[in-house]
């Protein structure tokens, strides 16, 4: 088992990628995540990779594109007003079907909004965010174990399924520190042999070509039909999630990152108090446990959503449930952390 | 167990690596912990908090926002966290910097010249370790020498001819005896 360390979120996440093979950072510094190109500025040069602050957001998402389609393990980070600026260019990596690690510390918004940390860019992160009939796997990490683990997951699946991945974290979870064990993964060391698809000199092989302007008859529909099929097997294969007292609650919660750490403590306070209260934390955002909640549906009287924002998983929820229980919800937004009071009067006021 | 900690003061007092410390030693002790800095827009010579939580089992939010020990090294951090010190808590005042001291009746307040004993050790910046130290005397949280065996990991290696400085700050805040 390996040392347990103190590191910040944002550093975790650095050294998690660089464990995974990942060489190529390219970002932009914004509040809450520059521990993270901070770190990758100091560690990349140490294990022969590049790091780039480049000019823009939007320079370095395209930077990205670039070291992608060369077969690198590559991946961006920004916070909030920053991603949105990168969306274009997720858009075109998941229309050229490349793999790249795209990571939001969320804070408050809209707009510049403030540094705090928030959760209301799920919508962003789950519906696409870009252009187009796409989708990215959305992983929402809860402590800084999970930072590490999801991080190093992100490239196998991105690889996996050649499509952009997003981890969705926060201020608390980029500026705070616990334990955290990192263990080394040297399967991850050379992913570059088994990609057939990479753009890296055509002498002897036909050449190839990565594009997403497709104007031949029916060629777009079929690339659409193709990330299609892609999403399916995603949605059937890749949903995690986390569920505790899921067999006697009578008010379950659904919650992810730093508001499911709140929730769990909720539902430990509760359950000491003889209330039936459990959790649903979905680890993936997006593909949604549609399934395990449709299932708890059928014992559960109502749920309650927790967000830091004005409510938008609650809209995956009822969607998965199909209405068929009462969805209620306690939402904080502005930077604003819900408190375990709080979470508690709102739950006494549904059971 | 558990301890909900706010450590307070300007930037340069070494705020942040208090709570490092401590975190790291808790972490060596099997603890679960939390540390969590002030991250806002900061103002340079203002005042800087981290809040660090200690427990025996899970810690959910790492905010804290009534803590059970609050140690203010400065007299900003003395105004604005003497109130929020929950009823029964323990209030660790840097008194060479601070001045004054707190009114309060219902909570333990613990008064130490930090700065003017850091002084004495030669360095006016190990006044944050002797405030550890006297916190660890007052409370049995973790063992002192978890504490100072933290130093090498939470010191930068450019700064380890430091440590001996450190620990023996660390001594000294243990055995302060405010009567």
């Amino acid at each position: 088992m390996a040392k347990k360390i103190l590191m910040c979120g944002n550093e975790v996440l650095a050294e998690a990628a660089i464990i995974a093979g990942c060489r190529f950072y390219a970002g932009y510094p914004i509040t809450p995540q520059n521990e993270l190109p901070a770190y990758m500025s100091k560690r990349m040069p140490e294990v022969g990779g590049i790091f780039i602050q480049a000019e823009s957001e939007i320079s370095a998402i395209n930077m990205v594109f670039g070291a992608s389609l060369r077969g690198a393990r590559a991946m961006t980070s920004s916070s909030s007003p920053g991603i949105s600026l990168k969306q274009e260019g997720i858009s075109y990596l998941a229309g050229c079907e490349l793999p790249a690690l795209i990571v939001n510390i969320m804070r408050g918004g809209p707009g510049l909004g403030n540094i705090a940390p928030s959760q209301s860019d799920y919508f962003q992160a789950t519906r696409g965010g870009g252009h187009g009939d796409y989708r990215q796997i959305v992983l929402a990490p809860a402590s800084l174990q999970e930072i590490a683990d999801l991080t190093m997951l992100s490239f196998d699946l991105a690889d996996k399924y050649r499509t952009p991945v997003m981890i969705l974290g926060d201020g608390i979870l980029g500026q705070m520190m616990e334990p955290v064990e990192l263990a080394s993964r040297l399967e991850t060391q050379d992913s570059r042999q088994k990609k057939d698809w990479i753009l890296d000199g055509c002498k002897g092989r036909k050449p190839r070509i990565i594009r997403s302007l497709l104007l031949g008859k029916g060629e777009l529909e079929e690339l659409n039909n193709r990330l299609q099929r892609r999403y399916k097997e995603i949605k059937d294969k890749e949903v995690r999630c986390e569920i505790l007292y899921g067999d006697d609650s009578d008010v379950m919660l659904v919650a992810y990152g730093t508001t499911s750490r709140i929730c769990s403590n909720v539902v430990k306070d509760l359950r000491a108090r003889g209330k039936k209260v459990g959790l649903v934390r979905p680890v993936s955002l997006w593909p949604f446990p549609e399934k395990q909640l449709k299932e708890l549906a059928e014992r559960v009287k109502s749920f309650l959503v927790v967000e830091m924002s004005c409510g938008q998983m609650i809209e995956d929820v009822k969607l998965s449930i199909e209405c068929k229980r009462p969805v209620h919800f306690y939402g904080r937004s502005g930077g604003e952390v819900p408190a375990e009071d709080e979470i508690i009067r709102e739950v006494e006021k549904i059971a | 167990m558990r301890e909900d900690i706010i450590f307070a003061g300007f930037g340069g007092q070494g705020i942040m690596l208090m709570g490092k410390a401590i975190s790291y030693a808790a972490m060596s002790s099997g603890k679960f912990v939390t540390w969590m800095p002030s991250y806002g827009a900061e103002v340079r010579g203002g005042t800087a908090h981290s809040m660090v939580i200690i427990s025996d089992s899970y810690i959910g939010s790492p905010i804290v926002r009534d803590p059970s020990i609050g140690v203010v090294m400065n007299k900003p951090s003395l105004t604005k966290f003497e109130s929020k010190v929950r009823k029964g808590g323990l209030l660790v005042i840097n008194k060479s910097i601070t001045g004054t001291g707190s009114t309060r009746d219902d909570i333990d307040i613990l008064e130490i010249p930090a700065t003017e004993m850091a002084s004495g050790l030669g360095n006016l910046r190990a006044a944050n370790m002797i405030a550890l130290g006297a916190i660890l005397a007052r409370r049995e949280i973790l063992p002192v020498q978890a504490l100072m065996d933290s130093l090498e990991f939470v010191i930068p290696e450019s700064r380890h001819p430091m440590i001996p400085l450190n620990r023996e700050a660390i001594k000294k805040g243990y055995e302060y005896d405010p009567c």
